[in-house]
């Protein structure tokens, strides 16, 4: 597993086909994307980390709102800086991809909505996913009046516990109800 | 018992690596024994002791049989354990024996030193793997010489000491794990299998080997599920699924040496089937046509703009399957097989339509060749069979023609069945609105920066559209002057209504006063469906203006727009209908006498011949079929009206589009350079897509198809193409020219409204089509059925005729009134019954979501204060004894919890120690009395771990938060 950079492994292949949802053609195809983003001298090396600039040149992640949050969360620096593996790009497409379940997704689309990483979403991770969904510019901005409205409604829906955030549970509760959260919670490369 | 090591992974990491798996393996679970026994001196004493002198002695046997009770720990601990477990025990065990032996692995070391203890996962898989391939030599020797040497050299050097041991334990493994490398597997099969195997069997004993299959279930289980966990370390996985993957295959082969082969094809087949499944799944939704355009649409005008062109899609889907039976059973088995054109007088444009029969006026008109071809009803001959293949033709023609309706009821209904799944679930539609729209509503594939710009409009505008709507529920106004206004609205469009009919009906009257006049203008001819398209054109929108008044939601006001126009459409269907069958019954009336005066003429016909020829003998030739007397034929004439309607809705909804939205939009937008007002803002402004009118003229024109697809085949056809050129042309349409609704809603996401008005459109054109189907006679020399007394006979032909006697009588006793009654009362009593079935369920479902709201009271209620609210709980907790020995909630509990609450894949399975740990937090948080702690566990470590499901006692899971669902 030394050398990474050049070739799969054939019985790493069939591993990571055990371990994620993803074919083997999705796992060459990210590893050939993954590749690509490095530089010529990382190839070399075993076990690169791609610097998040990099990753989020991908086409797929480049017009995400979430695009820095969902590296962060699929990271497994130290440095939290975001950097991504090649299995961290493999989990993280594997979390996004077709095939994986509900409960998977869910897990990650919290990881992703919480952005102070304290383990629920608060009134704080809520508004910062509010200006995320509705784009940087001003006139797509919702008023503070009716950020607010928007943030009691949700919390009085989802919030079973009343404890003013949403946890874990509560958030899976409430999407596994949703009808097209697991066809929307989708990436392809 | 483990945890009391020190955790350095790393050193452990580079030992084990260096080594081949089976040795580290072995190492470990000597150690595992070792601990057992230092730890538990009085269990097992004399395999303990017979254990030690084995070790020391350097023969494996003692290590074999040290696994199988070594073994047991690992299992009973959760998985995770075991992989922590398995480098901590590495580690001394490297300690012991000094890597003198594989100095080549050495240099791996530090690479692997680095990275975590996944890499070590892999590398020993690959590395590993490779590295056992060369040891294998020296470890037959070993193993060859084990029990000898093992006596002999009892004082022998550590480094051959802890060979012998690798060597016989990695033999073990390999006998036991069929491992994807075949090569390794032969090779022990060969030497070390035999050895060590039959070692096994006699050293297991039947309760040893029924917890390893136990076990191996576990691990298979993990294994199928591994991907479902949520952990964020890949590492943590893989190194999990290598070390479940090992003990897996290891135990696979245990029990069962001849059935390895086949399970592990079973294995094989069933990852095939799965790939297979999945691949299937991709296939059919790359198959979805037009899902980018719809997505492009929707991006821009939301979801109900998109839903209209989802149930285009949808209408196209099913009219490509009625076109593929219409066109697959009769018409293409009619222009095969059939008699050709001109062959007999139903096939053959009459003498006196032949001159202008290819007029281009004429063919507009459906007359002329067109009416005299497959795609009427008049064209078909009442042969029974044609062709070589003996293709019964008219039967199939009745057969297509109840199918189509068969189709539709079957599949209308079943798409508002599933439509109601999804939307209804448990009734929670609404309960969530806010939160779906925050937490699902960005799609994760959009790509593309200009599409995620109009996402975020479209996700700005439902944020505001939701507020909106919360709004609306809340404010309150004067109510009198709204209950006016609606009476109001309502009595306007009522009149409306009725002066539509009426026009209509006036219309239809003169048309057939029209009808015996010959010297008719071009709007004489076409009054009927003009005044009829002109209707659909004014109404809708003079309806819409009359709605303004009523101030509704515009999702409601949408389904009132809908009913209002459904219902225009629906008299104006019916009127003209009406019309239709007065002509048919003059046809019919007319048919009579045609009968004889063309059976009459074809006597003249033989008579004038004979006379002429004056040969009594030669048989006179046959008439041209041109010259015949024909009969008025009224199925085609229906056939023709049809489609006539259809052709002229479509040019209609078509030039509306041109007219309305697209020289509408260009006006806009190029007159606005030099015109005094702003364009764009003010007047005419941009059109609005207009759902409510398009979505009625689809169902309307569906209709129309249903009804008129008996009496022309084509018809079908037609409507595919329409079909599909509008799902074009209006895509096209409505990103080129309409903007967005200001107030943009979400469609009801189940589109069963539509689905509803389709139902009943599709029943209100059954009825007219089964009516003449079961009453009136066919024409007697047009059509499949001619000559027939009802078209039904068809199939009583076909009973007597071809299927065997008994048959026939079971058809006639099934068609006795006795019979049928009874059945139509057993449906009846089964509607009932279900009826009152589905009630009672959704009482039960209400009771049930009552005492979720009450647990979820408790619960908030637990967790403010110990107290608990509910009168008959609290009174319950009284009569507990161990009340008192409850320590009292922590108060820092709201914070802990949630902190529980995320991550609770990672702890789940933890090791027994951390299951203990967890569980001891959970206790201690729990004020609830009925969780006695950890002494209501089952003994034994298997039930440490927080096995799902199985928690001692139900206080424990309601201590956590509320509980998973």
């Amino acid at each position: 597993m030394g050398t990474t950079a050049s070739q799969l492994g054939k019985d790493l292949l069939s591993e990571y086909q055990e371990l994620t949802f993803l074919t083997k053609q999705e796992i060459l195809l990210a590893h050939k994307r993954f590749t690509e983003l490095l530089t010529k001298d990382e190839k070399d090396l075993p076990n690169t980390r791609v610097p998040v600039e990099r990753i989020l040149t991908l086409p797929e992640l480049k017009s995400n709102p979430f695009r820095k949050r969902i590296c962060h969360v699929f990271s497994t620096s130290e440095y939290k800086d975001g950097s991504l593996t090649f299995e961290d790009f493999l989990d993280l497409l594997s979390a996004f991809s077709d095939s994986a379940t509900m409960e998977i997704k869910s897990h990650y689309a919290f990881r992703i909505f919480d952005f102070d990483d304290d383990g629920t979403l608060d009134c704080g991770d809520l508004e910062k996913l509010v200006n995320c969904l509705t784009g940087e510019t001003d006139d797509t901005r919702l008023t503070t009046e009716e950020m607010r409205q928007l943030i009691s409604n949700i919390l009085e829906e989802s919030d079973i516990d009343k404890d003013g955030t949403v946890n874990l549970s509560e958030f899976q509760h409430v999407i596994s109800r949703s009808p097209d959260f697991v066809s929307s919670f989708k990436i392809v490369l | 018992m483990y945890c009391t090591y020190p955790t350095t992974h790393v050193e452990s990491v580079t030992c084990g690596s260096r080594h081949s798996d089976g040795a580290v393996r072995y190492l470990s679970w000597v150690l595992v024994v070792e601990i057992e026994v230092d730890s538990d001196p009085s269990g097992s004493d004399d395999e303990g002791t017979q254990r030690r002198p084995n070790r020391r002695q350097g023969a494996g046997r003692g290590g074999a049989k040290g696994r199988g009770r070594g073994k047991k720990p690992p299992s009973e601990d959760e998985d995770e354990d075991e992989e922590d477990e398995a480098p901590r025990g590495r580690r001394p065990a490297n300690k012991k024996k000094p890597a003198k032996k594989h100095g080549g692995g050495d240099e791996d070391e530090s690479e692997d030193e680095a990275p975590k203890r996944k890499r070590k996962g892999a590398a020993n898989r690959k590395k590993g793997g490779k590295a056992q391939d060369s040891d294998e030599e020296d470890n037959d020797v070993g193993k060859g010489k084990k029990g000898k040497k093992g006596g002999g050299r009892k004082g022998g050097k550590e480094a051959e000491d802890s060979k012998g041991k690798k060597g016989d334990a990695k033999g073990k493994d390999k006998g036991k794990d069929n491992d994807k490398d075949k090569k390794k597997k032969k090779k022990d099969d060969s030497s070390s299998d035999s050895n060590s195997d039959s070692d096994e069997e006699e050293s297991l004993s039947e309760g040893e080997m029924a917890r390893l299959m136990e076990e191996v279930e576990e691990k298979k289980k993990l294994i199928a599920t591994i991907r479902n966990k949520p952990w964020r370390m890949k590492r943590r996985l893989l190194n999990l699924k290598e070390a479940q993957g090992f003990v897996d295959k290891f135990e696979g082969a245990l029990g069962k040496g001849k059935g390895r082969k086949w399970f592990a094809y079973k294995v094989m087949m069933k990852k095939k089937w799965i790939k297979f499944q999945r691949d299937f799944e991709n296939f059919r939704t790359a198959c979805i046509p037009w899902e980018r355009k719809i997505k492009e649409v929707e991006s821009h005008f939301g979801s109900s703009v998109a839903s209209y062109f989802i149930f285009l899609r949808w209408m196209y889907g099913m009219n490509l399957v009625l076109f593929g039976f219409t066109f697959g059973l009769v018409v293409i088995p009619e222009v095969l097989m059939g008699l050709p054109y001109g062959s007999i007088p139903r096939k053959t444009v009459p003498r006196a339509e032949q001159a202008t029969a290819q007029d281009y006026s004429v063919l507009m008109d459906f007359q002329g060749y067109c009416k005299y071809s497959v795609l009427f009803y008049g064209f078909y001959n009442n042969q029974r069979t044609i062709g070589l293949l003996k293709f019964r033709l008219p039967l199939s023609y009745l057969m297509v023609g109840i199918g189509t309706f068969g189709y539709s009821l079957m599949v209308v209904i079943r798409t508002m069945a599933k439509n109601a799944d999804v939307g209804g679930g448990d009734g929670d539609e609404g309960e969530f609105t806010f939160a779906w729209k925050m937490f699902t509503s960005w799609d994760y594939l959009i790509g593309n920066s200009e599409t995620a710009d109009n996402k975020y409009a479209s996700i700005t505008t439902s944020f505001k559209e939701s507020i909106v709507d919360e709004q609306e529920n809340q404010k309150d106004e004067n109510i009198h002057l709204r209950r006016f206004l609606r009476v109001m609205a309502n009595f306007l469009i009522t009149c409306s209504l009725g002066g539509s009919g009426y026009l209509i009906y006036f219309v239809v009257k003169r048309s057939q006063e029209f009808a015996n006049r010959t010297d008719l203008s071009w709007y004489e001819k076409n009054e009927l469906e003009l005044i009829m398209s002109l209707l659909g054109l004014v109404c809708p929108p003079l309806f819409e203006t009359i709605a303004e008044m009523e101030d509704y939601h515009p999702r409601i006001a949408l389904k009132w727009q809908l009913g209002r126009i459904f219902a225009l459409f629906l008299g104006n269907l019916y009127t003209f209908l009406f019309a239709l069958f007065d002509e048919v019954n003059t046809k019919l009336e007319e048919e009579d006498s045609i009968k004889n005066a063309s059976l009459w003429a074809m006597k003249e016909y033989y008579a004038n011949y004979t006379f002429m020829i004056n040969d009594t003998d030669s048989t006179p030739p046959p008439m041209n079929p041109a010259d015949i007397i024909r009969g008025p034929c009224w199925e085609t004439a229906v056939g023709i009206e049809f489609v006539k309607l259809t052709v002229s809705d479509i040019q209609v909804s078509y030039l509306t589009i041109l007219i309305g939205d697209f020289a509408r939009a260009v006006i806009v937008r190029f007159l606005n350079y030099c015109w005094c007002w702003d364009l764009e803002a003010g007047f005419p402004s941009y059109g609005e897509f207009d759902i409510s009118g398009n979505v009625l003229g689809l169902v309307f024109n569906q209709g129309m198809i249903w009804m008129g697809a008996f009496y022309a085949p084509g018809l079908v056809g037609i409507n595919v193409l329409r079909l599909l050129s509008s799902m074009y042309y209006q895509c096209w349409a409505v990103m080129a020219t309409n903007v967005p609704h200001e107030r943009v809603f979400k469609a009801s996401k189940s589109n069963n409204f539509y689905m509803g008005l389709l139902l009943l459109i599709l029943f209100l054109s059954l009825l007219p089509v089964v009516y003449t189907i079961m009453t009136l006679p066919p024409s007697f020399d047009c059509g499949p059925f001619s000559g027939k007394a009802k078209m039904f006979d068809v199939i009583m032909e076909t009973i007597d005729l071809d299927l065997p006697a008994f048959l026939g009588t079971i058809f006639s006793y099934a068609a006795n009134p006795g019979l049928i009654i009874p059945a139509v009362l057993l449906m009846v009593l089964a509607i009932y019954y279900l009826n009152s079935v589905s009630e009672a369920y959704q009482n039960a479902n209400m009771e049930l979501k009552k005492k979720m709201q009450m647990a979820r009271d408790e619960e908030k209620n637990r967790r403010n204060n110990t107290d608990s609210t509910n009168q008959v709980m609290k009174d319950l907790e009284d009569l507990l004894p161990n009340r008192s020995f409850m320590p009292p909630a922590p108060p820092s509990k709201p914070e802990k919890m949630p902190e529980l609450e995320a991550k609770p894949t990672k702890t789940k399975p933890g090791s027994a120690g951390r299951g203990v740990n967890l569980q001891r937090d959970v206790t201690l948080a729990s004020p609830n009395p009925n969780a006695r702690g950890p002494v209501s566990r089952p003994p034994g470590p298997r039930g440490a771990g927080p096995a799902p499901g199985a928690g001692p006692g139900p206080g424990r899971g309601r201590g956590r938060g509320p509980p998973p669902r």
